[in-house]
C-alpha cells in the first residue's frame, strides 16, 4: 500500500516536516525531527532505486490525474540515481549539521535554519523525482529561495552580498528556464516531459524550439554555474555557514547538471540536439575553459574555501564535458562524476567546518601545523583531497578514467590531456593546504586548537570512507550510472 | 512578416529587455529588483497572451461556450507570480539587511568597503 506511494512520500514528508519545525522552535527538537526525516527520506530513495533496477521507470500521478494532463512524477534510473546521491547527502550532513550549526548561528535562529534545510532538501528531490517541466520549475524556485536564506545565514556580513548576488543571477536563470518552458508549451501543447519528448522531433527544426532550447540551457547554466556564469557561486560558497556549503556543494550544481541531462537526453531526447545545433560543440568548449580556468583560479586563493569552491567550478565542467560527448562512456562519466565529486565536495567542506569551528578561520595562512593538532579532521582533508585530483583507487579516479576514455573513443586526443593537466593543477592547490597543515610549524602561543566533536568527525569520514570504497569497488555505483546513461541516450536513435 | 504583426509578443520582449538592463546595468539594489520584477512580469505577459484563443471567452463550463482561452497558462502564471511575490519579498528583506551591515544599498560603495576589509 506505502510501497505505491512512495513517490509522492519522498517529497512530501521533507515538505510537511519543514512548517513543523518552524511549530518545534526548540533547537534540538527541530534538530531530532530534520535527522529522522532525513533518514526516512533517504531510505525511500534507497527503496525507489531498487524498485527501478528491479522493474524499470516507475510512475506516479499526482493525485490520480492521468499523465499528460495531471503533473506526473517519473523515477527512472537517473532520477533514482540522484534522489539517493541527494538524500545520502542530506542524511549524512544533517548529524554533522548540531554542532556546526551551534557554533555557526544564533541560537533562536537555529530551528528557522533547520526549516529551510529541510524545504531545501524537498526541492532537490522533488528536481530529481518529477516528470513535469513547469513542475520542475517550481521545486527548482523552492530549492533556489531556500538556499539564498541558508547562505545568507553566513556569520560574516558579505554573506548577505553573496546571497543577494546568487538571488539576481538565480532568478534570472528561472526566469530563462520559464521562457524556453512556455515556448515548449506553445509548440506541443504539453508540459509532460515524456509527452514533450514523442513530439519534440515533429517540430524540432522550427525557430521557437530552437530559442526555447537556448534559453533552457542558458537558464540551467547559470543554476549549475558553468564558466562563465559562475560568478555567484564562488561568494556564496565561501561565506555560507559551513553545513550549507556541504550540503549545496555536494547537490545543488549537481541537481543542476541533472536537469541540463533531463533537457537534452529526456525532452530532446528523439532529436539528435548536439548535431543540429552546436550546442555540443559551445558546451565543451565552455566546460573544458571552465576545467582549465576554475583550477587554475584555485590556486591562487588564500580562502581554502574559496579554493575548494573554484575548484566546484572545474568539477561542474567535467560534469558538462561528460553530458557533451553524448556517448554512453562520456555520460556515465558525467553522471558517476556527479556521484563522486558530491561525496568528494561535501568530505572536503565539512573537514572545513570542523577547522572553522576550532581555529575560526579558513584562511591558509591559520592553517599552519593544523596537521598535527587535528589529524583526524585533516586526514579526511587529504584523502578527499587525492580523490578530487584522481588518484587511482578513489572515486575520482574512476570518474576521470571513463572521462579520458570517453574523449579517446572520439579520438580526441587533446581533451583527455586536458582532463589530465586539470587534474595536475588540483594537484597543486591541494599540495598547497597540505604543505601548510603538515609542514609549517604550528604558530607558538595560544591555546592549541582541539579536535572538533565526534558528531562532526563520524559523518565526515563516512563520506571519505565512501569516496575510497567506491573508488576501489566501483562496480555498483558504475552499474547504475552506465545504466542511467544508457537508458537516457536509447532515445536517441 | 507584417510589422505590428503578433505586437503582445514585441511587449513581452520589449519589457523582457528593460527589465534584464536595469538588473545588469543599475547598482542600487532595490533598482535591480525592480528590474528583476519587469523581466518576470514580462515573462507572465508572455504566458498569458500565448493562452489568447481568438474569439475565445473565458474558460467556464456553460452550454454555448465552445471556444474559449486556454486556461492552462492562466493557472501556470498563478503559480509563477507566487514564486515571484516570494523572490521579491526575500530580496527585499536581504537589501534590508545589507543596508543595516554596510549603510548603503549602491552596489559599486559595498564593493568598495568589501576591497577595504
Amino acid at each position: 500500500m506505502i510501497a505505491a506511494h512512495l513517490p509522492a512520500l519522498q517529497v512530501v514528508i521533507p515538505l510537511m516536516a519543514a512548517p513543523l519545525c518552524v511549530l518545534l522552535r526548540r533547537p534540538v527538537l527541530a534538530w531530532a525531527l530534520t535527522l529522522a526525516v532525513s533518514w526516512v527520506v533517504l531510505a525511500i530513495a534507497v527503496a525507489l532505486l531498487l524498485q527501478v533496477l528491479e522493474t524499470g521507470p516507475v510512475t506516479y500521478p499526482l493525485g490520480n490525474w492521468a499523465a499528460p494532463w495531471g503533473i506526473e512524477y517519473r523515477v527512472d534510473l537517473a532520477g533514482a540515481f540522484v534522489l539517493v546521491i541527494v538524500a545520502a547527502i542530506g542524511a549524512v550532513v544533517t548529524p554533522y549539521a548540531r554542532r556546526s550549526v551551534e557554533h555557526e548561528i544564533p541560537r533562536d535562529r537555529i530551528y528557522l535554519f533547520y526549516a529551510m534545510y529541510l524545504l531545501c532538501l524537498t526541492g532537490l528531490l522533488g528536481i530529481a523525482i518529477t516528470g513535469d517541466a513547469f513542475n520542475l520549475f517550481v521545486f527548482l524556485e523552492i530549492t533556489s529561495l531556500s538556499s539564498y536564506v541558508l547562505i545568507s545565514l553566513g556569520s560574516e556580513r558579505r554573506a548577505l552580498t553573496a546571497a543577494y548576488r546568487y538571488l539576481i543571477m538565480g532568478t534570472l536563470g528561472a526566469t530563462f528556464y520559464l521562457i524556453g518552458v512556455a515556448m515548449m508549451y506553445m509548440m506541443t501543447g504539453t508540459l509532460n516531459m515524456a509527452d514533450l519528448a514523442t513530439l519534440m522531433p515533429a517540430v524540432a527544426d522550427t525557430r521557437t524550439i530552437l530559442v526555447a532550447l537556448a534559453f533552457l540551457t542558458v537558464g540551467i547554466s547559470l543554476k549549475l554555474a558553468l564558466f562563465p556564469l559562475h560568478l555567484w557561486l564562488p561568494n556564496a560558497y565561501t561565506y555560507a555557514p559551513s553545513v550549507v556549503t556541504a550540503f549545496l556543494a555536494a547537490t545543488g550544481t549537481k541537481v543542476a547538471v541533472y536537469i541540463l541531462i533531463r533537457i537534452f537526453f529526456t525532452i530532446f531526447g528523439g532529436v539528435e540536439v548536439f548535431r543540429i545545433n552546436l550546442i555540443g560543440d559551445v558546451l565543451m568548449g565552455l566546460a573544458i575553459l571552465a576545467m582549465v580556468s576554475g583550477s587554475a583560479v584555485a590556486i591562487y586563493q588564500n580562502n581554502v574555501k574559496r579554493m575548494l569552491a573554484y575548484s566546484s567550478v572545474a568539477q561542474i565542467g567535467y560534469m558538462v564535458l561528460g553530458i557533451s560527448f553524448a556517448t554512453v562512456t562520456g555520460l556515465t562519466g558525467g553522471i558517476v562524476h556527479l556521484f563522486n565529486h558530491a561525496l568528494i565536495k561535501c568530505a572536503l567542506f565539512m573537514a572545513l567546518g570542523c577547522v572553522f569551528m576550532r581555529i575560526g578561520s579558513v584562511n591558509i595562512r591559520d592553517m599552519a601545523g593544523l596537521g598535527r593538532r587535528m589529524p583526524v579532521t585533516m586526514a579526511s582533508f587529504v584523502v578527499s583531497g587525492l580523490s578530487l585530483i584522481g588518484v587511482p583507487l578513489t572515486v575520482g579516479f574512476v570518474s576521470k578514467w571513463y572521462l579520458v576514455q570517453a574523449a579517446l573513443e572520439k579520438g580526441w586526443w587533446p581533451i583527455a590531456v586536458l582532463v589530465l593537466l586539470s587534474s595536475l593543477l588540483a594537484v597543486i592547490y591541494i599540495w598547497r593546504v597540505v604543505e601548510v597543515a603538515y609542514f609549517r610549524p604550528a604558530p607558538e602561543g595560544g591555546p592549541a586548537p582541539a579536535e572538533a566533536p565526534l558528531s562532526m568527525l563520524v559523518p565526515m569520514w563516512l563520506l571519505t570512507g565512501a569516496s575510497v570504497y567506491f573508488g576501489i569497488d566501483a562496480t555498483r555505483t558504475l552499474e547504475v550510472a552506465g545504466g542511467a546513461a544508457a537508458f537516457l541516450l536509447r532515445a536517441t536513435p | 512578416m507584417e510589422f505590428p504583426g503578433l505586437y503582445n509578443y514585441w511587449i513581452a520582449i520589449v519589457l523582457m529587455m528593460v527589465g534584464f538592463y536595469i538588473v545588469i546595468a543599475h547598482d542600487n539594489l532595490i533598482k535591480k529588483v525592480v528590474g528583476l520584477n519587469i523581466f518576470q512580469v514580462s515573462v507572465f505577459v508572455f504566458y498569458i497572451s500565448m493562452a489568447k484563443v481568438r474569439g475565445g471567452t473565458a474558460p467556464i463550463l456553460e452550454a454555448g461556450i465552445e471556444t474559449y482561452s486556454n486556461p492552462l497558462p492562466h493557472v501556470l502564471i498563478l503559480t509563477a507570480i507566487v514564486v515571484a511575490v516570494a523572490t521579491t519579498a526575500l530580496a527585499l528583506a536581504l537589501v534590508v539587511r545589507i543596508r543595516n551591515a554596510y549603510g548603503t544599498i549602491e552596489d559599486d560603495e559595498i564593493e568598495g568597503q568589501e576591497d577595504d576589509a
